[in-house]
């Protein structure tokens, strides 16, 4: 059956990008992200109850190239998500709803995330020098 | 096409039960993570090393123990009721979404209590 083509009601990729909508998925992308993390946590947990030698396993496998990726990217998407959740409870108890409080926020949390990763990681590195 | 009027059609039905909680509790365990994950993260980078021993000296005591435990409990009980959502959202087919649902239960539940009972085992064993 052939289907005429009828005219479409605009979906995402018609509008102007706003950085509300990248904040917006990336808030739903680092959250799920963060739900594997849980689990990445709990196997931590586990293997420093488990004694020594299972903490060094667990340990080893953080500290690979493919762990400290991962660790990096759990880190930014946390404090992206804490950031951005803490704009979201503004906007739930009605402040910083005009444009330009929207922009600045948005700005604001994407800064404060790179900023608050790398504080942590030069503090890890400084306090845990190997 | 019926000509009675929504509203008439809504009467006597009762509410759609849920409501806002699930809402609610969402921002509930999200106010509470704020202090939880940002204690938990600086207290970890802070510690002079992440050797076991110093790890497992620093869990044993008994406020850190404490706050562990209740950071693991809201944390999974955030992350489901997030990735929740994210299931209700993009997945369509009846089937495969309770199947989803199901396995998020089970999966958080399975995690949190995991990471709760090794806490306690660091806590309390030896």
């Amino acid at each position: 059956m052939s289907v005429r083509a009828r005219p479409l009601s605009p979906y995402l990729d018609i509008y102007r990008w706003r950085i509300g909508m990248s904040m917006s998925i990336l808030h739903r992308l680092t959250g799920a992200f963060m739900a594997i993390g849980l689990l990445a946590l709990v196997y931590w947990l586990i293997a420093l109850a488990n004694g020594a030698p299972s903490y060094a396993r667990a340990m080893a496998l953080f500290s690979s190239p493919a762990g400290l990726i991962l660790l990096s990217a759990w880190t930014f998407s946390f404090f992206y998500h804490l950031l951005n959740g803490l704009r979201h409870l503004l906007w739930d108890v009605g402040l910083g709803f005009e444009r330009a409080e929207r922009n600045a926020s948005g700005w604001l949390v994407i800064a404060g995330a790179i900023v608050a990763t790398a504080a942590v990681w030069m503090l890890l590195w400084h306090f845990n020098r190997p | 096409m019926s000509l009675r009027s929504p509203l008439g059609r809504a009467l006597g039905l009762g509410s759609a039960k849920a409501g806002t909680r699930h809402w609610w509790s969402q921002r509930v365990s999200a106010v509470a993570l704020v202090p939880l994950t940002l204690w938990f993260v600086f207290s970890l980078v802070l510690l002079p090393g992440l050797d076991h021993e110093t790890v497992r000296v620093w869990l044993q005591f008994p406020v850190n123990g404490f706050l562990a435990i209740t950071l693991v409990a809201v944390m999974a009980y955030h992350s489901y009721l997030g990735t929740v959502v994210i299931v209700e959202d993009y997945i369509h087919t009846e089937a495969i979404k309770i199947f989803g649902l199901l396995g998020l239960q089970f999966l958080h539940v399975l995690a949190g209590g995991a990471g709760i009972f090794a806490i306690l085992h660091i806590a309390f064993g030896r």
